[in-house]
C-alpha cells in the first residue's frame, strides 16, 4: 500500500482496510508518536469543508508532519484560471502527498493519474469520501467489536447521501442486515439494492422511524437537506419524521450507537447527546486515528 | 439478403448490417462518413426479421480498421460488418465489445473533470440488459448506450 492512492473505497482490498484500522487503534491509544517529523502534507481544499480539513490537519500536526496548502482556492492561482493538472504537478513537487477536496467528480482520480506523488481523496464533488467510510468502519468495529453479521439502520437522505452508499458496499462484505429509512422521494437507489440481491443480503425499506430499531446494532443518520426537494411542502412534511429523540432509545439493545457525519442540523435532537448510545463526536475524533494510520501506511512509516 | 438488394451491390468494400434503425446516425457520426470520398449508400427503415426496422450502410472500396469495428460495436453490438470482395462476402466481423474505450466518447455527467479539463475520457464497457454501459474511470457515473455522443 506504500505509495497508493487512496480515491475511491474500491481501491483498497478488504486487507488493507484492516491494516488501517489496526494501527488506527494504536494510534488511539497511543496518539503521541512523531512519525512524519520529516514530511511535508499538502491540504489541498478547492473547496470548504472545515470538518474534515480539520480532521486531517490535526492528524498530519500529531504525527509531528507540516502541512501546507489553503482552505479553499478564492485566494490562489486556481482563481486565476490555473489547470488542475498545473496545480498538482506544481504541489507534487513540494510536498510527499497530496490530500485534496473538490468540487469536481472524478478530480481526485485524475490527480492520482498525474502526480507521482500519491493522493488522498478527501471529497470530489457527489462521488466518493473514502476517508469517511473509513472512520465510519473504525467506529462501527470499536463499538461492536467486530463488522460481521450486525444489524445497520441507515437514516434520511439515501438517495443522494454519498457515505451511506459507501458504507453499503463496504459493510456489504460482513454479512449485515439494512433497514433502510427514508422518505419516499429519498430512497436506496435501486442500483445499490440490486447489488445487494446479486450478493444475497437482506434488506428492509420503511418510511418512518418504528419499533424495529430495537433491533439495531447502529443507526446511521444523515441530514435530509431542504434542497433535495423540489416542492418545499414537501419537506415541510418529512423534516420531522427523521428526527432520532431520546425517548425513541428506550428499550433499544445496549450495544446500539448512532452515528452521524457530521454536520448535525436537527436530525438528531441535542437530548439524545448524553445518552451513552450517542456517538458522533466519538466518532470524529476517529477521524484522526483513522487518518493518521491512513498517512502513516501509505508513506511507509509504518 | 432479400433486404440488401433494395440497397445496390458493391464490388468491394464494406457492409455494416442489420443496424438498429435508432443507431443509424450515431454510427455515421462515428465512422466520420462525410470524410469518405468513395460510393456510400445507406439504407435505413428496411424490413428485419429481428428488430422489424434495421439500417445498412455500404462503403464501397474501403474496409474496417479495427478501432472502426469497435467503435461500431459499442453504439449497436449486433451490427454485422461484411467485407466484400468481387460481390461476395469474404469475412464476416461480428462486432466485439472491447473491455475499455477512451478518447472518443463524452462522459455523460456534467461534473466530471473531463468536460471541465483537457482530459480524455476512459471508460469500463459492462453489458446490462443487451444494453451496453460505460462507467467512466474518472467520476465512476455511468453512460448508457442510448446517452452516448462522439467526441469530434
Ligand atoms: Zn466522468
Amino acid at each position: 500500500m506504500k505509495n497508493k492512492s487512496l480515491v475511491s473505497i474500491n481501491d483498497y482490498s478488504k486487507e488493507d482496510y484492516f491494516k488501517i484500522l489496526d494501527l488506527a487503534e494504536e494510534f488511539q491509544k497511543n496518539p503521541k508518536q512523531k512519525l512524519l517529523e520529516n514530511h511535508v502534507i499538502a491540504s489541498l481544499f478547492f473547496e470548504p469543508s472545515t470538518r474534515t480539513r480539520l480532521s486531517f490537519e490535526t492528524a498530519i500536526q500529531r504525527l509531528g508532519g507540516k502541512v501546507i496548502g489553503f482552505s479553499e482556492s478564492g485566494s490562489t492561482s486556481v482563481s486565476k484560471g490555473e489547470s488542475l493538472k498545473d496545480t498538482i504537478l506544481t504541489v507534487s513537487r513540494y510536498a510527499d502527498l497530496i490530500v485534496m477536496r473538490h468540487p469536481v467528480e472524478g478530480s481526485a482520480r485524475y490527480a492520482s493519474v498525474v502526480s507521482d506523488k500519491p493522493i488522498i481523496n478527501a471529497g470530489d464533488g457527489s462521488n466518493q469520501h473514502p476517508t469517511q467510510c473509513l472512520l465510519d468502519l473504525y467506529s462501527i468495529r470499536k463499538t461492536q467489536g467486530s463488522l460481521e453479521n450486525l444489524n445497520l439502520f441507515l437514516v434520511g437522505d439515501l438517495k443522494y447521501g454519498r457515505t451511506v452508499h459507501s458504507l453499503l458496499i463496504a459493510m456489504s462484505e460482513f454479512n449485515p442486515v439494512f433497514n433502510f429509512v427514508s422518505p419516499p422521494s429519498l430512497r436506496m437507489p435501486q442500483e445499490y439494492k440490486d447489488f445487494l440481491d446479486k450478493k444475497g443480503i437482506k434488506y428492509y425499506e420503511h418510511n418512518e422511524i418504528n419499533d424495529n430499531i430495537k433491533h439495531a446494532d447502529i443507526i446511521y443518520v444523515t441530514r435530509v437537506q431542504r434542497e433535495r426537494f423540489s416542492d418545499p411542502m414537501d419537506y415541510e412534511k418529512v423534516k420531522n419524521a427523521y428526527v432520532i429523540k431520546n425517548k425513541m432509545l428506550e428499550g433499544t439493545k445496549d450495544n446500539l450507537k448512532i452515528l452521524h457525519p457530521l454536520p448535525r442540523v436537527n436530525e438528531i435532537d441535542t437530548d439524545v447527546d448524553t445518552n451513552p448510545k450517542a456517538y458522533y463526536f466519538d466518532q470524529a475524533e476517529n477521524g484522526v486515528y483513522a487518518r493518521m494510520a491512513l498517512m502513516c501506511i501509505i508513506l511507509g512509516v509504518k | 439478403m432479400k433486404s440488401e438488394l433494395k440497397v445496390k451491390a458493391i464490388e468491394k468494400g464494406t457492409v455494416i448490417d442489420h443496424i438498429q434503425a435508432s443507431s443509424l446516425y450515431k454510427i455515421m457520426s462515428i465512422i466520420e462518413i462525410e470524410k469518405l470520398d468513395t460510393q456510400i449508400f445507406i439504407g435505413n427503415n428496411l424490413d428485419s426479421k429481428k428488430y422489424g426496422k434495421k439500417a445498412i450502410i455500404k462503403i464501397a472500396d474501403k474496409f474496417p480498421s479495427m478501432e472502426d469495428v469497435n467503435k461500431i460495436a459499442l453504439i449497436d453490438p449486433n451490427a454485422v460488418i461484411n467485407i466484400i470482395r468481387d460481390y461476395q462476402v469474404v469475412e464476416k466481423k461480428k462486432v466485439e465489445l472491447p473491455e475499455t474505450v477512451s478518447t472518443f466518447i463524452k462522459c455523460i455527467n456534467p461534473k466530471c473533470i473531463t468536460n471541465h479539463e483537457k482530459v480524455e475520457t476512459k471508460f469500463s464497457v459492462h453489458v446490462k440488459d443487451g444494453k451496453v454501459n460505460l462507467k467512466c474511470y474518472y467520476c465512476e457515473k455511468t453512460t448508457g448506450q442510448d446517452n452516448i455522443e462522439v467526441i469530434r
